[in-house]
Formats: structure tokens, C-alpha cells, sequence
């Protein structure tokens, strides 16, 4: 239908641009990683794995990514019991509200990531709106110290930030449900528990996996909240990759860990895809 | 007008369930999604081991009443009772009444088997009992061989059997059918049809069967709701309606037919170069004409009391076993007839029908 030259014209741009800004920079990533830094703080071409092996033993390095992980999946869990209430309840039960309300859920996505991480800062300090209102009514005596600068603190802002993303797919997912399938149940004899948990919950899997991957994937490398809200016990992995590739000059070891990270997600898409497809049944 | 008035007293009696006890009583049912209203003071009873057929053109509101008895809506006024069971008050799942859906609503995540079990499972049967009536119920409807795979790998037509084993098997007292077919092709449609009206027979439940299908409706029915612009027009059996249409509506709708309009003075009724005696009394009057009922007269050959014209054909239609010409007949006044083989002179036709077969319909003004 369409000439070669069109198709080429067409095709070509992104090609390059994929190629130049994302391929390269990751092949070069790679190629770092198994150089090294001499003494005189210079980087050394010869291939080795040395990067590899401090990663495993080391304990800081492990030790914090499976932190990130763990809070990672936190995140994930929070994200989807917020999430699918509310996606379910626009989808099915909001009636004309259903775009303003779906607009009140987007609309955080267009605040800057920092005014909304800096928000729970207000909230959450020694003098914040929390302690002061629990302080006020007595239920305190001390500013809780455990509410900023903790895990805690990253859990509870990540939750915030990432649960529209966990919400969108969720909700792409159950508007895509015929509803006649809901009616047939009703017409078959299940009451609307039976009906969600037989029919409307396994085909918004899909959805759910969806949402469960982009949750996790986004807080697993975000590293403002750690910075803001973290606290020492609050740092997550890829701080320290900011570190190694700035203060502590040490970009191999720093694409080292990069890369193990880029596995770690690409790994989790690959499945989640799996899973989606295993489950959806248009 | 006398007659009017005894046709309008059948049509309403017709409304109530020829013999038997009434399964379904549909009550003063009206319904309007906000200024429109869709159904207005329908009532109708549905007999046990009935097959009903609400016909209708699309808007009509067929399928509303159909989703008002399912549960799926709620009516505006009215009330529906099953046996002494007030209806329209219990949701859809409480009530003993199964729906087969236009277009199947099959659950695509569950094989057939797990599809079919759906009902009794939710009602949490035996296992022991669900797998008996399941697979019974695959048999029914020769499905047994494909009880493994997913809807989406069956035809059209196994999806609608699969629809109909997975209403059945819960053993309603009554089916609903929204449009079953209409998504077959002709051949499986007819097929479908005089497969669906011998099961209705063996399992001897009360089936209420929607569809704009004027056609569909007579082969499978055992009475004829034909609904218009949301209200009941006529209520008959299949041969009563086609034979004895009430109305001018219900007379196009359903075959063809001639309407005539005619002035009856002094005991004869004047329509164009028609004439015949007639009873009624002084005024104008509608009646409908089948086709088949006007016959081509054989050369002079006069049936005493036949109302003749003669006229000029100006179109045949083929239709396999007749055909359907066009007569002229003088005036404006143009003929439908059926013939068994078409029509060989085209100019100066001689026809001729029973004053008796011109039935006097009531005229169907619009309705918004």
C-alpha cells in the first residue's frame, strides 16, 4: 500500500533515535561494568568481573536492593488495595460521575513529583500537621519520630504517587467487561459477591497485573522519595547508584548495578506479560 | 362501530393465558428511561409449557419487557407476578426465571462444561449432581464433544446451544429468549428455530421469545404478543393473528397484505371500483386483504357473491413457490395477489376474493 521509501521514511527516524539514546547508552552501560577505576581516579578498560563480585559480597549493596524490593512490593500491595476499590467502584457503580471522578484521579499525575513528596514532608515532620493535630488532642506527647526520615515514610508517598498507576489499567480492565456477562451471572443465580469474585475478578487480572508491574517497577527505582522522606533507613538502591556515578566516582561498579537492576525489571515485564496474556480472553 | 368493538374485547381477553393456569402475569407494566416512555400499561399472562413470542420492529420496547421480567430493569409502574409470587420486587438472582442473551454472554474465562455448571454452582449443588446435570445437558443440546473448550473456539451456533444448556440445566420455570438467532445465518436460523421449539416441547418449560422476526415468530409460537411503540397491539395465536389481524398495523407486520379503505353507505361498502355488502353501519371502514385471497378468474367463470375487478399488471415478484403480482385496478387502487405461477396476459386481468376474507382492521395512528 505504502512505498518502501515511505515506509523507510517513516521507520527510520525512531529506529535511530532508539538506537542512539537508548541501545548505545545501555551497550555502553554494559561495557562499564566490567571496567574498573585505578587509583589516580581514572577508568581502566580492562574487562573484568570484580564489579560483579563486590555487588554480591558486599553486604550494603544486596542488603539495600532487597530493601527496595521489599518496599517495592509494599508499594505494589497498598497501590492495588487502593486502586481496584476505586476503579471498581467508577466502573461500576459511579453512574454519571464517573468522568469527574476519573479526572480527580488523574489530575494528581499533572502535580510535580516534588510538591507531592514535599506535601507529606509538611505532614509527616516533628512539627508537621500530623504530630501537632496528635500532640493537640492529646493522644501524643512527643512528635512521633518514626513518621519521616523511615521506610515508612517512603512506603506511605510511593503509595501515594504510583497508586493512579496502579488504578488506570485496573480500570481499562473492568470497563472492558461486557456487561452482559455480569447480567448472565445475576440471570444464573449469583449474588453480586459471587458475581465479582466468579466473573468480574478474573477478567480484570489482566488489569491487576498491569497495575501490580507498573507499581512496582516505577517505585523500585525511584529514589526522590528515599532522599526526602528516607532517613538513613530509608535509602533505596538506586541512591547509591546516584552516588557511585556522582560523589563516589565510581561508574563501573555503578553500571554494575544498573545493569542487575535492568535484568531484574525487564525479567519482571517479560513474565508480567505472560501473565496478562494467559489471562485475557478477548 | 359495532364490530370494532367485539375485535377489541378479543384482543383483550387474548392478553390472558388460553387455559391453564397462569405462570407469568405481567401487570400494568409501564417503563420510560426519563421523558420517554418505552412500554406503556402492558399486561399479559404467560401459560405453563407455553411458547410466547413478543414480536416487535426494534424500539418497540420488546426487549425492555424482557429485561423487566429478567430483572434487569425496573418497571415505572406496574407489578409482575410469578404463580402467588410478587416478581419485580426480588433481584435477578432470586428469581426462578433464566435468560438466554442476544449475544450469548458466555463467560469467556470458563470452558463450556465450567460455563453450563455456572448456575449450579453458585448455587453450591452436589458435585456428584452437578457433573450429571451438566453433562446431561450437554447431550441435549450435542455439545458433549466440545465441553472442554473455551467459547471463543466454537461457532456462533454452539455458542447459542451452550447459552441455552447453561439457562436450561438450573430448570427454570421460565426462559427468556432475547433475539437468540438473530446473529445465525439463515440456513442454521431456520435450523435452530425447529430445533428450539421441539425442545421446548420436551422440556415442557414455559419459553417467552423475542424478536423482530414476523416469520420466526409463526413457525415456533404458540401465541403472538405483537408489540408497537410500546404497547400491545394484539395478542393471538399464530393463525388468528395472520388470519384475523386486528389492526392495520398488525396486519403488514406481519405477512402481506392489502389495505383497503372503503365507505360503506347504506350496507355496501365502496372502495374505489370495489363493492360488496357488507354489515356495518355507515362510515369509513379499513380492511385487510391477504394476497392468496384474490384469485385470478378463469374466463367467465363467476363464483356467485365474489367481488371481481379487473386491472393491469405492472409488476411480478418471483418468489419460489408463488409469485406476487401487482394489479391495477383502475384509479389509484392497486392489488397485491398471490399466484401459484405468475401471470401470462399482462393487460385486462380478471380477479376476484370473498367479501368474507376482507377483514376489518382498526386504523394504528402514530404513537411518539
Amino acid at each position: 500500500m505504502f512505498s518502501r521509501a515511505y515506509k523507510a521514511a517513516v521507520t527510520l527516524p525512531p529506529l535511530v533515535w532508539v538506537t542512539v539514546f537508548l541501545l548505545m547508552p545501555y551497550l555502553l552501560m554494559f561495557c562499564y561494568s566490567f571496567w574498573s577505576v585505578s587509583a589516580s581516579q581514572t577508568i581502566v578498560h580492562s574487562w573484568n568481573l570484580d564489579n560483579y563480585r563486590q555487588l554480591l559480597r558486599v553486604d550494603v549493596y544486596w542488603q539495600t536492593l532487597l530493601r527496595s524490593m521489599w518496599i517495592a512490593a509494599r508499594v505494589t500491595v497498598f497501590s492495588l488495595l487502593l486502586g481496584y476499590p476505586l476503579a471498581y467502584f467508577l466502573s461500576f457503580y459511579a453512574g454519571k460521575k464517573k468522568d469527574l471522578l476519573y479526572q480527580l484521579v488523574i489530575i494528581p499525575l499533572w502535580v510535580s513529583y516534588l510538591v507531592r513528596a514535599y506535601a507529606w514532608k509538611t505532614i509527616l515532620g516533628s512539627d508537621g500537621v500530623l504530630n501537632t493535630l496528635l500532640q493537640y488532642v492529646h493522644l501524643t506527647r512527643h512528635p512521633l519520630e518514626f513518621l519521616l526520615y523511615s521506610p515508612f515514610a517512603v512506603v506511605l508517598t510511593l503509595t501515594h504517587i504510583y497508586t493512579p498507576f496502579a488504578f488506570l489499567p485496573i480500570y481499562a480492565a473492568l470497563e472492558h467487561i461486557p456487561r452482559n456477562l455480569v447480567e448472565a451471572s445475576h440471570d444464573l443465580g449469583a449474588t453480586p459477591g459471587q458475581t465479582f469474585w466468579r466473573v468480574i475478578f478474573p477478567l480484570s487480572i489482566p488489569g491487576v497485573v498491569a497495575g501490580a508491574t507498573f507499581a512496582f517497577v516505577l517505585s523500585l527505582g525511584d529514589f526522590l522519595a528515599p532522599i526526602l522522606l528516607g532517613g538513613p533507613s530509608g535509602i533505596m538502591i538506586s541512591n547509591i547508584v546516584v552516588s557511585l556515578f556522582g560523589a563516589a566516582y565510581n561508574w563501573p561498579l555503578g553500571a554494575a548495578i544498573s545493569f542487575c537492576m535492568l535484568l531484574l525489571v525487564v525479567s519482571l515485564l517479560f513474565f508480567s506479560e505472560r501473565l496478562e496474556k494467559k489471562w485475557s480472553f478477548s | 362501530m359495532g364490530l370494532n368493538v367485539t375485535s377489541e374485547m378479543a384482543a383483550m381477553s387474548a392478553t390472558r393465558s388460553a387455559g391453564g393456569a397462569a405462570l407469568l402475569s405481567i401487570r400494568n407494566v409501564a417503563k420510560s428511561f426519563g421523558k420517554n416512555a418505552v412500554l406503556r400499561d402492558i399486561s399479559l399472562d404467560v401459560a405453563e409449557g407455553e411458547f410466547l413470542t413478543i414480536l416487535g420492529e426494534s424500539g418497540s420496547g420488546k426487549t425492555t419487557l424482557l429485561r423487566i421480567i429478567a430483572g434487569f430493569e425496573t418497571a415505572s409502574a406496574g407489578e409482575v407476578w410469578m404463580g402467588n409470587e410478587r416478581l419485580d420486587r426480588q433481584p435477578p438472582y432470586r428469581r426462578r426465571v433464566n435468560t438466554v442473551f442476544q449475544h450469548y454472554a458466555l463467560f469467556p474465562h470458563l470452558t463450556v462444561e465450567q460455563n453450563v455448571a455456572y448456575g449450579l454452582r453458585v448455587a453450591k449443588r452436589p458435585d456428584a449432581e452437578i457433573v450429571a446435570r451438566v453433562a446431561e445437558a450437554l447431550e441435549k443440546v450435542k455439545m458433549s464433544a466440545h465441553a472442554k473448550a473455551k467459547p471463543s473456539k466454537i461457532s456462533g451456533g454452539q455458542q447459542q446451544r451452550i447459552a441455552l444448556a447453561r439457562a436450561l440445566v438450573n430448570r427454570p420455570r421460565l426462559l427468556l429468549l432475547d433475539e437468540p438467532l438473530s446473529a445465525l445465518d439463515a440456513n442454521l436460523r431456520r435450523q435452530m428455530q425447529v430445533e428450539l421449539k421441539s425442545l421446548q416441547r420436551e422440556v415442557g418449560i414455559s419459553f417467552i421469545f423475542v424478536t423482530h422476526d414476523q416469520e420466526e415468530a409463526m413457525v415456533m409460537s404458540d401465541r403472538i404478543a405483537l408489540l408497537r411503540s410500546g404497547e400491545l397491539e394484539q395478542v393471538a395465536k399464530p393463525r388468528e393473528i395472520y388470519g384475523r389481524p386486528a389492526t392495520a398495523y398488525a396486519a403488514q407486520f406481519i405477512g402481506h397484505t392489502n389495505l383497503l379503505k372503503g365507505e360503506v353507505r347504506a350496507g355496501v361498502v365502496h372502495c374505489g371500483p370495489l363493492m360488496w355488502a357488507s354489515a356495518l353501519p355507515d362510515g369509513v371502514a379499513l380492511f385487510s386483504l391477504r394476497p392468496e385471497n384474490i384469485r385470478l378468474a378463469a374466463g367467465d367463470v363467476t363464483t356467485p357473491a365474489a367481488v371481481r375487478a379487473r386491472g393491469n399488471v405492472r409488476q411480478q415478484a418471483f418468489h419460489g413457490a408463488t409469485e406476487l403480482i401487482r394489479v391495477q385496478c383502475g384509479g389509484e387502487l392497486v392489488l397485491v395477489v398471490r399466484t401459484p405461477g405468475g401471470c401470462g396476459v399482462l393487460d385486462g386481468v380478471e380477479l376476484e376474493f370473498s367479501p368474507a376474507d376482507a377483514v376489518l382492521v382498526r386504523e394504528s395512528p402514530e404513537r411518539i
